[in-house]
């Protein structure tokens, strides 16, 4: 097997270093649709549906819902040690920024190509948001 | 960002870990938006809501030593010695709502409890800058006061009020505040019932965006506007609207598009209406309770349920609930009007509202309101959604149609 390495730069939000799997979304993400105390996505409807949040990286285009819910989910899901290991994304919006400030997610934005070409779900993906690089490993 | 020294004083914990790390939240929201700086802002709402994430903040800067340094209201919550009385509150959300207001009070913010503070409690002014959270608070700042605000989480607009500043982005800069789309309504809008399915169908169409509204033939009343900006942000997120010769901040639609072009336009009749209230009903037949408020009533909402209550005795299987603010019930209390509803069963509550887990006696439940935000939350089984007159038929008969 051949590994292949990338790293881009991007626009840091919320800062610290985080590394884990790449779960990608092309859907906008609701983390109150995720069950709290396993972290899997129970929104249906969701491309998501029945995947585990849980540890991953997370590769979204942006989040939606009232900013209640959106943080409490979020919030919830860090209290049970089931966040993401860092956030990255297409649109940004004030209710996310709040989210991943509160449970000291790294949130980076504006990746130098589109994430959604890079990034695969599988890839090993490391969020260095401090130095506003992301590394993506491919096995 | 370009900060002052002041402001690099504050981020440095220089005063404080409270206010440390209220700014630490407003500079990221700046940096997420590329931001140049810090503008003032003279008020702010925090749209408090007895929920875990939000006790982790608030006590955050309580214990930090932050106080507000503007004016900053609070959404309702819901006071757990009124309900434990009543009802079986879930002890661990209980005490984490008794928190949270304690911890309000800590930071020296105004204890509203109330998510429409621009009727009294904190009321902007025409062109000022603030930040008030709440999403049916944000469009009725913006729109019909005619200041300006974003779209904040409560966590941002309380930072906002600790601060007394708020990053210049979004909303704040004139060009962002255009027109997005073009809606012409013709539909008959004969009462706020009217506007409230106007505002679902409106957030249903142009989900996230600022419609511009035309064909209305009147001036809207106060109710009507506040449930045009609540049921818009149900099924959308509408942090502003226009409508040109009614609302304040563009007397044309030309104005109102800054001369630009609207990127779609719609129309909405009243079989489209029709097709909203037909959405919004679950189930029909026999109901357990009424629950009105959701945004909190205004004292002319409680004088109307209170004249069609009068002389009136409530079905003995239906509780009858309006939520609404502390100010606005004691007005009520003074004009006579609680003691009527009172006298037919019925009850006014004060600083909370139906998204709140006091009411987990109801939801198993058949409820009805004029409110299908208060539907929406789904915290009973089925809903029924129909005008305050139909709420009080049902209430007294004890079922719907």
């Amino acid at each position: 097997m051949t590994k292949s390495e990338v790293t881009l730069k991007c626009h840091k939000i919320i800062g610290g270093c985080g590394e884990g799997e790449a779960l990608v979304s092309h859907e906008p993400i609701c983390f109150y649709l995720t069950n709290p105390k396993t972290g899997v996505v129970r929104e249906r409807t969701h491309e998501l549906y029945g995947k585990n949040l849980a540890g991953k990286v997370l590769v979204f285009p942006s989040g939606k819902a009232s900013s209640v819910v959106q943080i409490d989910g979020l919030y919830k899901l860090a209290t049970n040690g089931l966040a993401p290991q860092a956030l990255i994304v297409k649109d940004v919006e004030t209710v996310l920024v709040v989210s991943a400030f509160l449970v000291k997610v790294p949130l980076v934005d504006r990746l130098e190509r589109d994430p959604f070409e890079v990034i695969h779900t599988g890839d090993f993906v490391r969020v260095d948001a401090e130095k506003g690089k992301v590394t993506v490993s491919k096995h | 960002m370009h900060l002052t020294k002041e402001e690099e004083k504050i981020l440095k914990g220089e005063l404080g870990e409270g206010t440390q790390k209220a700014l630490e939240l407003l500079v990221a929201i700046g940096d997420a938006y590329d931001a140049e700086k810090m503008i003032s802002i003279s008020r702010a709402h925090a749209a408090s809501s007895g929920q875990e994430g939000d006790l982790y903040f608030v006590e955050l800067l309580a214990k930090g030593g932050a106080r507000c340094e503007v004016p900053t209201s609070t959404n309702p919550v819901y006071d757990l010695d009124f309900f434990d009385r009543r009802f079986p509150v879930p002890k661990f959300e209980g005490g984490v709502a008794h928190k949270v207001m304690e911890a309000y009070e800590k930071v020296g913010a105004i204890l509203s409890w109330s998510c429409t503070p621009y009727m009294a409690e904190n009321i902007p002014l025409y062109g000022e800058t603030v930040a008030f959270s709440e999403s049916s608070a944000t469009p009725y700042v913006n729109s019909v006061i005619g200041a300006k605000t974003n779209r904040e989480a409560a966590q941002s607009a309380l930072a906002a009020g600790i601060i007394g500043k708020t990053p210049l982005y979004g909303l704040h800069i004139r060009e962002n505040r255009k027109g997005t789309c073009l809606i012409n309504v013709k539909a008959s809008l004969k009462d706020e019932f009217d506007y409230t399915l106007l505002g679902y169908a409106v957030g249903k169409l142009v989900g996230y965006g600022i419609p511009v509204l035309t064909g209305l033939s009147r001036q809207p009343t106060t109710e009507e506007l506040i449930n045009f900006c609540a049921m818009s942000n149900v099924p959308g997120a509408i942090s502003m609207f226009y409508i040109p010769g009614f609302t304040v901040e563009a007397s044309t639609v030309k104005e109102a598009f800054q001369s630009d072009k609207p990127k779609d336009k719609f129309t909405i009749t009243d079989s489209d209406l029709k097709n909203v209230y037909k959405e919004l009903q679950t189930t029909s037949g026999k109901i357990d309770f009424v629950m009105l408020g959701c945004p909190h009533y205004t004292l002319k909402q409680v004088e109307e349920a209170a004249e069609l209550l009068k002389g009136k005795k409530l079905h003995k299987g239906v509780s009858f609930w309006i939520c609404t603010s502390a100010t606005t019930k004691l007005l009520a209390q003074r004009a006579g009007l609680v003691g009527t509803i009172e006298k037919a069963g019925g009850n006014v509550v004060v600083d909370t509202c139906i998204d709140e887990p006091c009411w987990v006696t109801y939801y198993g439940g058949v409820g009805m309101t004029d409110s299908p935000k208060c539907a929406y939350y789904r915290r009973f089984k089925e809903a029924i959604v129909s005008r305050l007159e139909d709420c009080v038929e049902a209430a007294v008969e004890g079922k719907w149609k």
